[in-house]
């Protein structure tokens, strides 16, 4: 691409709303009723469902819901929504890899993107040696639910995969939670996040190998969370003119939280 | 001890501090989740009135958060300065109220500032309106250089927010250049990472200061890792400006975030060996937001709004460049609606302004949130009123990496229009020189055009 010398060129570089020019100070008519637009999209995508017999079928999975009685009574006690309902049984497989899809904020991009991805994981940890317990979906879940869930299984880690909260231009984003010895009371610095699943953000394949690399870390460290750096290069995206160079020390990382379903 | 108040002839009976303070606050539903809201408005406004009559001498007496088993209850009670607090020392809340709308002035309110507490301030706000918070807070002043002087009376500045969903220098650059052609990036410009790998760590923050340096532009960047994650960073030689953390009021819920006052003490020294600020050496910068405690179940058992102020206490132990509350990130659980959350950000604000720092902002909601853009221009335009150290500036209002909503490049010309407000003189200047200083060419500016950034 040629350099830009206009500014709505800067809309070439990304899907953020660059160059919406200006009227007086503020945003021309139609910018700013495209903003109401993906707004209400938006608000409606918070109310969506999962498709849990389609999901069922494609993951062959059990389904558990949390204590949370209904979508308001989600959004206003995420407590209940970290909680199993009272009266689930799942059977334990201690030592396990435990899978968890759960709707979250919004259940769009889980509905689409965690068959994919929930394959690519059970075999690439399968492949590792992982025994993989059978995926479990949980409805008007947080991704504290992950720790209930892998208590009772008695699995050595989970994974939750979980719906983000929906943003004007990512209506479909899906987030996963690693947690180490997963059980009640493990803090959000114990756990590794991945972001922006989704069309557009971190593809499923990624996303994938990303995780795979954690839960081997994971195993040596006997730990997730802050305690767990990703020391996975990344690919250079640009050459600046003055890019940073001074690389002495092992790469180190920490996932930061996202806004999901917490 | 225990306090009460009769109103309607019932008398109402408190506990200790923790629960009067409680009861006090204006309703909002993380207080609600926590289980220790009012359970009536006869029982808070009971509060409030108990609350006002409470000598501020009380509040060095009673921890809402037991000393023994929190260093920031240590933090807050051990580094009281009580010469700074004696002009205030004969006051009850209410008092403090009435003299903060009636005498105090900006000087008086900066040497005030060491002799109060976050739990003061705190039991201040629930007795105010919405104008009180305004009008005190507007007469504070508090002013933080790093390579540009923040908080001058008459100014408002806008921390530039970059964030892309992978971090792609490309997508980043293009909002910089986008957000510095509508006059942001005076606070910071400062970038979320979409991951807290030291590599990418690094390599935004390679691209964010060879803008800077290639601009000249005075101001400082800041990508918003994790403060383990900045550290490493720094031994590696990176371009670290301003060391970020989000950070809470009980060590517990620091403990949750992965830091404690050692830890954040190591960064400060750390980032200040670096002698990267030209102007001045403020060089942290902190976020916060109410209901971080209760999110991370570590409350015990205080209200979220004093909480928020608590986490002000570790915030101005390192002398920040900048701090923000994150308003309404939080959710609807803790926020529920635009007048909750409207409340909650001119509380934040005159609070951290009363205890020293140089407060801004994030006005801000979520999808999940009751809340849309005609609540986000009433609460920019009132903490522009109030004399707000900085908003965000986001392209279109629209964060594509974080999902939220916060204020656009465009509310920020807005409000500084609205009230007759300048970024920081010397970013005025090179603005100025850019010629961005009041229109947007059509044309990138030649040196912009050319940079070999995109």
């Amino acid at each position: 691409m040629s350099a830009p010398t206009l500014w709505r060129d800067l809309r070439r570089f990304t899907a953020a709303r660059v160059a919406l020019g200006r009227v007086g100070n503020g945003l021309p008519t139609a910018a700013h009723l495209d903003f109401q637009e993906a707004h209400a999209q938006a608000r409606d995508a918070v109310w969506s469902k999962l498709d849990v017999p389609a999901l069922q079928a494609a993951l062959g999975a059990q389904v558990v819901a949390s204590a949370a009685p209904d979508r308001r009574g989600y959004l206003l006690r995420p407590d209940l929504g970290r909680r199993l309902a009272e009266g689930t049984v799942l059977a334990p497989r201690p030592g396990c890899f435990a899978i968890v899809v759960a709707d979250g904020l919004c259940a769009t991009g889980v509905q689409a993107q965690a068959p994919a991805l929930v394959a690519a994981l059970s075999a690439g940890l399968q492949a590792a040696g992982w025994d993989v317990a059978p995926p479990v979906i949980a409805t008007q879940a947080r991704v504290a639910i992950g720790d209930a869930i892998g208590q009772a299984l008695g699995a050595a880690m989970v994974a939750v995969l979980i719906g983000e909260r929906p943003g004007l231009s990512a209506l479909d984003s899906m987030g996963i939670y690693l947690t180490h010895a997963p059980r009640p009371g493990r803090t959000d610095a114990e756990r590794n996040c991945i972001s922006n699943i989704r069309p557009g953000g971190l593809s499923v394949a990624e996303a994938t190998a990303k995780l795979l690399w954690l839960v081997a870390a994971a195993r040596s460290l006997g730990a997730t969370g802050v305690a767990l750096k990703d020391e996975q290069p990344v690919v250079p995206l640009l050459e600046v003119e003055r890019p940073f160079e001074n690389a002495a020390d092992p790469p180190v990382f920490s996932e930061v939280s996202q806004p999901d379903g917490r | 001890m225990g306090f009460s108040a009769t109103v309607g002839g019932t008398r109402h009976v408190f506990a200790d501090l923790r629960q009067l303070l409680a009861c006090a606050t204006p309703f909002r539903s993380g207080d609600a989740l926590a289980g220790v809201a009012a359970a009536s408005a006869a029982q808070r406004v009971a509060a409030q009135r108990a609350l006002a009559d409470l000598p501020l001498r009380h509040f060095l007496d009673e921890a809402v958060v037991p000393y023994e088993a929190d260093e920031v209850t240590r933090l807050i009670l051990d580094s009281h300065d009580a010469a700074a607090f004696a002009p205030v020392a004969h006051l009850t809340v209410g008092g403090f109220r009435d003299w903060l709308l009636a005498e105090a002035d900006a000087p008086a309110l900066a040497a005030l500032a060491p002799g109060l507490t976050p739990e003061m301030v705190a039991a201040l706000s629930k007795i105010c309106r919405l104008q009180d918070l305004v009008a005190i807070a507007a007469k504070c002043r508090v002013t933080t250089r790093f390579r540009n002087t923040l908080g001058l009376p008459g100014t408002l500045s806008i921390r530039l927010q970059p964030n892309d969903p992978v971090d792609d220098p490309k997508g980043i650059a293009a909002q910089v250049l986008d957000g510095l052609l509508l006059g942001a990036g005076d606070a910071v410009i400062g970038v979320n990472p979409a991951t807290d790998n030291v590599d990418n760590l690094c390599r935004v923050l390679g691209l964010l200061d060879a803008v800077r340096d290639r601009y000249a532009i005075p101001t400082q960047t800041c990508v918003l890792a994790h403060v383990t994650t900045t550290l490493l960073a720094m031994q590696r030689g990176a371009p670290v400006d301003l060391v970020f953390q989000s950070i809470g009021g009980t060590q517990a819920v620091n403990d949750s975030f992965g830091v404690s006052l050692s830890l954040l003490a190591e960064a400060h020294a750390a980032a200040l060996s670096l002698k990267r600020g030209t102007l001045g050496d403020n060089c942290m910068y902190f976020e916060t937001g109410q209901g971080s405690a209760l999110s991370a179940d570590a409350h015990h058992g205080v209200d979220q709004q004093t909480l928020e102020c608590r986490a002000y206490a570790v915030a101005r132990r390192f002398r920040p460049l900048l701090v923000n509350s994150v308003v309404g990130f939080i959710g609807p659980e803790y926020l529920f609606d635009g007048k909750q959350i409207t409340r909650a950000g001119l509380e934040d604000h005159m609070c951290g302004k009363l205890l020293g720092l140089p407060m801004g902002v994030d006005v801000c909601y979520t999808n999940h949130a009751e809340a849309d853009q005609d609540d986000m221009d009433a609460l920019l335009t009132l903490l522009g009123v109030a004399g707000v150290t900085y908003v965000m500036g986001v392209p279109g209002a629209d964060d594509t990496m974080l999902a939220y909503q916060s204020t656009s490049f465009h509310d920020g010309l807005y409000v500084r229009a609205a009230l007759g407000k300048k970024p920081a003189p010397e970013f005025a200047v090179w603005l100025h020189r850019m010629g961005l200083g009041d229109r947007t060419p059509d044309l990138l500016p030649p040196a912009m055009a050319t940079a070999g950034l995109l």
